[in-house]
């Protein structure tokens, strides 16, 4: 099984305007739902506080990988639910976005690899901490438990 | 056959049914989270750091056991309980959350560049 996140979506605006949603520290704050301590720059940290309700006392912390300007833009986003943890010695994923011009707009690819790396117990904080988890929990659980039987 | 698979489902609810109710308590959700590290604990070791007692600690992880979310392995002269999160959250659940939630994030993107995109 590939563990990745690949998601396309066609945006109704010029790639420029996209490229500066998503490369602005501001504005890609304001959709992220992050509060960013100063802009992108690849090779760099990036840091912030998560601003998406239920989430606001993580840290947020990423290392810039590319900026293509209007193609590509990466990032290694670094996992953890434990605010005081030292987040470099987290484990990371990798998120890109890939732009293309199309007549509607912009044609934008997300993907988000590395899934692998974090660990069960990680994933098992994401189930506690998000809104919805439980609920979508419990039919995971509801269906393994069928599959069990 | 088809009686077999009606009294086969009815044996599924009974059985699902303590693992809905194991998890839908805080207090057994943080032992979960003590033991979901993959490190066996002792009741002492649970009990630790909780306002609850002893007593207590060892009811939640009977239920626990019960629905087969824990399994007491002993260690010596003590017992200890471990936790298995590998059905429950297995990789393709924890994508699937992922994945709702860059579908959220996607469409407030999608709503902020469209607002002013015609510029």
């Amino acid at each position: 099984m590939s563990e990745r996140i690949e998601k396309r979506i066609e945006l109704k605006a010029p790639v420029s305007r996209v490229w500066r949603a998503l490369t602005d520290y501001r504005e890609f704050g304001e959709w992220f739902r992050v509060k960013l301590d100063g802009p992108f720059v690849a090779g760099q940290i990036s840091r912030g506080q998560i601003t998406y309700p239920g989430y606001e006392h993580l840290k947020w912390q990423a290392i810039v990988q590319k900026m293509e300007p209007e193609r590509l833009f990466s990032f290694l986003w670094h996992h953890s639910f434990d605010p005081h943890a030292d987040i470099f010695k987290e484990p990371t994923t990798l998120v890109e976005f890939r732009l293309e011009k199309i007549e509607a707009g912009t044609r934008l690819t997300l993907t988000e690899s590395g899934f692998e790396n974090l660990p069960e117990n990680l994933r098992l904080e994401a189930f506690r901490r998000n809104d919805g988890g439980w609920t979508e929990q419990m039919k995971n659980i509801e269906n393994h438990v069928r599959k069990a039987s | 056959m088809f009686e077999k698979r009606l009294s086969g489902g009815a044996a599924k609810r009974q059985r699902r049914a303590p693992v809905f109710a194991a998890l839908g308590d805080e207090t057994r959700l943080s032992l979960v989270a003590k033991l979901c590290g993959g490190q066996p604990r002792s009741i002492s070791q649970l009990t630790r750091g909780s306002r609850l007692t002893r007593q207590a600690i060892t009811k939640h992880l009977r239920v626990l056991e019960r629905a087969g979310i824990v399994h007491s392995v002993r260690a010596g002269r003590e017992s200890r309980f471990e936790f298995d999160p590998q059905p429950l959250v297995g990789i393709k659940e924890y994508l699937d959350v992922v994945s709702e939630q860059w579908d959220q994030a996607l469409s407030r993107l999608k709503s902020f560049v469209e607002t002013d995109g015609l510029e």
